[in-house]
Parts: structure tokens; C-alpha cells; sequence
């Protein structure tokens, strides 16, 4: 651990902070300006605001300099006592399956709250972007910040083959993971060459082509006003609906609309659980662990014969299969999609999910994933401040873990005991 | 020079732009010997060993590898991966490139991928299982684990090689590439940064891949006493061409040699050619 800085460098960063502060706030804070009566501009000042605000980032940067000395990711490791280490691991352990119980029970514990199962569904479905992205991001190291585009790819394949030829979700499903895929292997093509940035931005790119091709071929997509009247997904062929044909009128039971809910709940649990069995069974296997060979050193991979174009085409096509399925999902439950739900910002938010939970780790998205959607919400009823505390918990997170919540990584073979590798070791790809 | 050759280097050249780094190389290696490719700093070592693992392709001459089974291979037209997949060409680096991240196992395992993707059916029949897979995995596992022995890691087999010393990685690296059970192990400068006692273990682990296993090796070494003590062959290059070829004594009092190693005062060169056998 390095040497703590004295009062005086404390001072003199907290003393920067609130100059930043004061450059910042004073334009945004300190002068209001507002239209007049007459259209012409009025304003007046603010500066007791203005101090405040610089005051309060001065006072804050202090608490932060003195807070970093004591639970710095460097220090750490020293001031956890030993007991609460071991609690850790234990929790670590059972954390997982404890998890996936409590999940399982959802629908049981929350029947009567529309309100959680929705939300559930949404935090399941951004669960199994992560995992599908991590394979991508986290595994082979290639930085994708268009993979809304592959979900895009699914929804529509879905939405189109449904309502054009009235095929059955659980027909479209693979096609829409095969669509996607084969878009991911299109677009690994021409960017295979990239590497790091310029990967980024070329798919950024793609992913906004995707959406203006959408938009723009009104004869197939129905350009801006989406597509509607997407089917519902079946019980395997029985409607869920209150026909006498639907599943309650078989089961004879009383319909209720909690039904095809509950329903949609399993069915994406499956999916994201799907996605997670078939990562982790493919870390284990010689694509797996030529993805994170890849991602630690691709000289080295091409001089022990390789192919590099075809592994990172394979992990293009397999993160845009599960984000297919994820859209065919999406556009299932939601019985209506537009390009507007397939912007920049989904994608952005995904990266988030994989960056924050540790690249690589499936534990980690999944917490990510949760803490993102479902903490999101949590801070609904700070209204208008919820993006500024969001913001903050997510700067606290990466000062606290800047390798994400998970952030070491598990061997995939071992010969007596499997050892976590620090995160210190861990490449973080290249593109 | 007569006898079986494996890897028949012909007028090589290599340009980059205006700047030669190769002109008009020729030389050969022996099957099942060790051929070592000195010469000063800059002499264009690396740039011979990048055109021959296909890491360059070079601006003339022909590079031939001959096969245990009398098949030759023209090493220029082959690029990247594939000298090390089809050619069975493996190589080390100079500043040592290991994957950090995984343990020495994975390393290994890593380095075996070609003969695994084969055996699992390119995934599809890994991923469900199938025992053929489950039989080729073990193997894969045994393979590493007899070289990790060989190496004296195997007790580390499970840390992670971002965080083995120096000598270990360099010990690890070859390994690795053993492991891809070539016909050609190059090694560029394997002694480097190791201390005399690591650099005679270099020398004996490198003499039994020759001699147990039969494997040629081409290796660029600085360190004298290495090259000195196991290569069999050995050709000496100077701003791009080579000066010199012959045993290891012939080279040593060679004069030309002599001169590019150390200016032209030959009494100080061979005080240290001899200091260093």
C-alpha cells in the first residue's frame, strides 16, 4: 500500500475539486436564465446556491480522500478481519444457488403483485443480454457496443415470421437465434481486423444501421410504427388465454391474465438459464478457452495454430444467438415493437450490466443485472434525483471494485484444486 | 552441410519499405539437431524467425519444410496460423508471451486446441458430452501434465503463469509450445534474463527434447555459453546477411565473426568467445 498523502495534498485536491465545481456549476447554477413575458431573455443569479454546491463538493472530496485511505481497493485485503473473510467465501459459496431458489419461488411469493413479476421479467431479460454479451465482452475480449442490434435482429425475426406466415414462437425461436447469429457472423466479417476502439465504434455503427434500416423499410418492418399484434407465446401449442381452448379451461381451473405472466416469468428464466449452462459448458471446451486465450494474448494464439478469424466469429455468433432469443422474447411479451425500443441505449446498458458485474463472471452480470434494473427502480421514489443517486452508487461501485462486482476469474480445468485468479491478471482484451 | 534437413531457408529476403533486414539469406537446419542463429544486435534474427512462423511474409526466397514423412511444406505461402497448424511449426517470443490470466494447465491446454476442436466435433459434440470427447480431454490433460513435469512446474499447475517468476514462464512458454507437438520448436532467445543455474537447466531440458524426443530445434540466443554448449549447427548473421556457418568451434574462431561481435579488435573477441564455452 502506497504511503497515505498528508493534510496539505488532501486539501489541495479537494480545493481542485470545488475549482472544477465552481467552473462547472457557475454557468448551470449560479445564472438562471428564463424567457421573459415578451420573449426577451431574463436572468438573474443564484450564488448562494452556487456557493453551496461548491462548498458541498469541497467538504465531499475530503470525506472521499479520507474514506479511499481507509477502504481503498489496495488496502483492503489488510483491514478485512480474517472471520469476515471466511464469511465471505461461505456466502460466496451458496450465494449462486440461494439465488436461483429464490428466483424459482417468484412466482409463488409474489402471485398477487403484477408489479414485481414485471419487473422480474425485465431484469431476467436483461440478465440473459448480459450473459449472452459477457460471451462476447467478457470471454473473447471484444468490445461490442452494438449488441442491441442482434436483440433487434430477434425481435424483428420473430415479430415478422409470426404475424406474416402465423408460425408458432417456439418455431421462430431458434430461427430468430440463427437470424441473429448469422448477422453477428456478417458484421465479425469486416471488423475482425479492428481492435480496441475502433472495433467499438464500427459496432456502434452497426448497431445504428440496423435500427435506421428498421425505420426505413416501411414494406417489411413498418418502419416507425413498429409491428403489432404479435402472437403471445402458446403452452406448447394451448393458447393462454380464456377461451375454452386455453390452458385454464383444460386445467379447469379459473383464468386469470397472472397466468400467461407467471408463464412468460419461466419461460425467460429458462432462456437466461440456457444461456448460462451453455457458456459455462463452453468455457470448458477448446472454443472457451481459446475465447479467453484470445482475450489475453492474440499473437500468441496465432502462433499455436489458432484460427483467430473463426474463434472470434464464433463468439460473435454465439453472444448474437442468445441476444436473438432475448428478442424474440422481448417482442412475445410485449406483443408490439418499434425501433425505438432498440436504441444506442439498451446497448450501452447491457455493457454496463457485463463492465460492472466483472467481465467474464456469470455471477457477477446476474448481480449486475439486478442492481441495474432492479435498483433502478428501487430509486423510483426519489423522483427527480434518481439519476444523480443511480450515477453515484455507480462511481462508489467502480472506486470500490474498478474490476467490477466479480472480478477474478475461475480456472476451467484444474489438476488438484481449483484456484481463483486475481483480477490483476486478467487481460482485459484488446478489441 | 549434408545430412536430413528439416527447414531449408533459400535467398530469403525481407524489406520493410526502404530498409533491408534480410538480403540473400540461405542456410539450413538438421533434422533432429539443434541449429542456433546468432549475431549482434539488429543483425535481423527475429525478423528470419517472424518470415519462418509466417508472422511476416517475406519480399523473396523460399522457405521449405520437410516432414518426418518426406512431405515438404512452402513455408512462404502458408500465413499465420497456419504455419503452426498445418506445418507444425511452434515458436516462443522474445518478451515472453504467456496468457496471465490462465494457469499453467489452461496454457497447455490452450496450446493442444487444434487436436480438441477436432475431438470435440467443433463444440457440437463436446457440448453434449459425448465420451469421445470426455477420452481426448484426459489425454489432453496427461500431455500437459508429463510436460509440466518435464518443466518442473508441475506443483504450480494450477496458478495462474501471470504469476510465475521469470525463469518459470520461460520454462512454461516452452513448454506450451511443445504442447502443440511440432516438428520445428523455434526459440527466440529462450536464455534471456536467466540467471547461469536456470540457463544450464535451459540447456539440459532443451537437449532432451533433441535427444528423448527427437524434436529440431532452431533457436536465437545471445547468452554464448548456451549456444555454445548444445547447438549442433550453427549460422551467424550481420546487418542482414549471414557471415558465418559451421560447429560451434569453427564459429568461435572465426575471424569475420569475431570482427562483428566485437569491432575489430579479435584478441578481446576471443577472450570473450572463450569465456563464455
Amino acid at each position: 500500500m502506497k504511503a497515505k498523502p498528508g493534510i496539505p495534498s488532501i486539501l489541495k485536491t479537494a480545493f481542485i475539486n470545488a475549482l472544477v465545481a465552481l467552473v462547472l456549476f457557475s454557468l448551470m447554477v449560479g445564472i438562471r436564465t428564463e424567457a421573459g413575458a415578451s420573449g426577451q431573455l431574463t436572468y438573474w443569479t443564484r450564488f448562494g446556491e452556487l456557493a453551496s454546491l461548491v462548498g458541498a463538493v469541497f467538504g465531499g472530496s475530503i470525506v472521499i480522500e479520507l474514506l479511499r485511505q481507509w477502504i481503498g481497493p489496495t488496502g483492503a485485503e489488510n483491514l478485512v478481519p480474517p472471520a469476515v473473510k471466511s464469511g465471505m467465501s461461505f456466502i460466496g459459496r451458496y450465494l449462486a444457488p440461494a439465488l436461483l431458489i429464490f428466483t424459482l419461488l417468484v412466482p409463488v411469493i409474489f402471485y398477487d403483485q403484477r408489479y414485481i413479476l414485471d419487473l422480474a421479467i425485465l431484469v431476467l431479460t436483461y440478465v440473459m443480454l448480459g450473459w449472452g454479451l459477457n460471451v462476447v465482452v467478457g470471454l473473447a475480449g471484444l468490445l461490442d457496443l452494438g449488441y442491441v442490434a442482434f436483440y433487434a435482429v430477434g425481435a424483428y425475426s420473430y415479430a415478422l415470421l409470426a404475424t406474416n406466415f402465423g408460425w408458432s414462437f417456439w418455431v421462430c425461436l431458434p430461427l430468430a437465434g440463427i437470424l441473429a447469429a448469422f448477422w453477428g457472423v456478417l458484421l465479425g466479417f469486416p471488423v475482425l481486423r479492428l481492435r480496441g476502439d475502433y472495433l467499438a465504434i464500427v459496432t456502434l455503427a452497426f448497431g445504428e444501421i440496423i435500427r435506421l434500416v428498421i425505420i426505413n423499410w416501411q414494406d417489411l418492418t413498418g418502419g416507425p410504427n413498429g409491428v403489432s399484434g404479435i402472437p403471445r407465446p402458446s403452452f406448447f401449442g394451448i393458447p393462454l388465454d380464456n377461451s375454452d381452448d386455453g390452458l385454464a379451461a383444460k386445467l379447469d381451473i379459473e383464468y386469470s391474465p397472472t397466468h400467461r405472466i407467471v408463464f412468460l416469468f419461466y419461460l425467460i428464466l429458462a432462456l437466461a438459464l440456457l444461456t448460462n449452462w451453455a457458456t459455462i459448458r463452453l468455457r470448458r471446451l477448446p472454443i472457451g478457452r481459446a475465447w479467453e486465450a484470445l482475450r489475453e494474448d492474440e499473437v500468441a494464439c496465432r502462433a499455436l495454430g489458432i484460427n483467430t478469424t473463426t474463434t472470434k466469429l464464433t463468439a460473435f455468433a454465439t453472444g448474437a444467438m442468445f441476444g436473438g432469443f432475448a428478442g424474440a422474447f422481448f417482442a412475445t411479451r410485449q406483443g408490439f415493437i418499434s425501433p425505438e425500443s432498440f436504441t444506442f441505449q439498451e446497448s450501452a446498458l447491457v455493457l454496463a450490466i457485463v463492465v460492472l458485474g466483472g467481465m467474464g463472471s456469470q455471477l457477477g452480470v446476474a448481480l449486475a443485472a439486478l442492481a441495474m434494473i432492479g435498483g433502478f427502480e428501487l430509486f423510483r421514489g426519489l423522483e427527480t434525483y434518481r439519476m444523480l443517486v443511480f450515477g453515484m452508487a455507480m462511481v462508489l461501485i467502480m472506486i470500490w471494485r474498478p474490476r467490477g462486482l466479480i472480478g477474478h476469474r475461475a480456472p476451467t480445468v484444474y489438476l488438484t484444486k481449483a484456484k481463483a485468479i486475481s483480477s490483476d491478471l486478467v487481460k482485459e482484451g484488446h478489441g | 552441410m549434408s545430412g536430413d534437413k528439416i527447414l531449408s531457408v533459400d535467398r530469403l529476403a525481407m524489406r520493410f519499405g526502404g530498409i533491408v533486414a534480410v538480403q540473400d539469406l540461405s542456410f539450413a537446419a538438421e533434422r533432429k539437431k539443434i541449429t542456433a542463429l546468432i549475431g549482434p544486435n539488429g543483425a535481423g534474427k527475429t525478423t528470419v524467425f517472424n518470415c519462418i512462423t509466417g508472422f511476416y511474409k517475406p519480399s523473396g526466397g523460399a522457405i521449405r519444410l520437410t516432414h518426418d514423412d518426406g512431405r515438404t511444406i512452402a513455408l512462404e505461402r502458408l500465413n499465420d496460423f497456419r504455419i503452426a497448424k498445418q506445418a507444425k511449426v511452434a515458436r516462443t517470443f522474445q518478451n515472453i508471451r504467456l496468457f496471465p490470466g490462465m494457469t499453467a494447465l489452461e496454457n497447455l491446454m490452450v496450446a493442444q486446441h487444434n487436436a480438441l476442436m477436432r475431438a470435440s466435433g467443433f463444440t457440437f459434440l463436446g457440448l453434449i458430452g459425448a465420451p469421445g470427447y470426455r477420452d481426448a480431454e484426459k489425454r489432453a490433460i496427461d500431455l500437459a501434465t508429463d510436460w509440466l513435469r518435464r518443466v518442473n512446474l508441475l506443483d504450480r499447475a494450477d496458478d495462474a503463469a501471470g504469476n510465475f517468476a521469470y525463469g518459470d514462464q520461460r520454462r512454461l512458454e516452452i513448454a506450451r509450445a511443445m504442447c502443440t507437438e511440432p516438428a520445428l520448436l523455434c526459440l527466440d532467445e529462450p536464455a534471456a534474463g536467466l540467471n547461469a543455474r536456470e540457463s544450464a537447466a535451459l540447456s539440459a531440458l532443451l537437449l532432451s527434447i533433441r535427444d528423448e524426443l527427437g524434436t529440431s530445434i532452431l533457436l536465437i540466443e545471445h547468452d554464448m555459453s548456451v549456444v555454445m554448449e548444445i547447438s549442433d549447427h550453427i549460422v551467424v548473421m550481420d546487418h542482414g546477411v549471414k557471415i558465418a556457418e559451421g560447429t560451434p568451434r569453427e564459429v568461435r574462431d572465426d575471424p569475420k565473426v569475431i570482427a562483428a561481435y566485437l569491432g575489430a579488435d579479435e584478441e578481446e573477441a576471443a577472450a570473450v568467445m572463450e569465456g563464455g564455452s
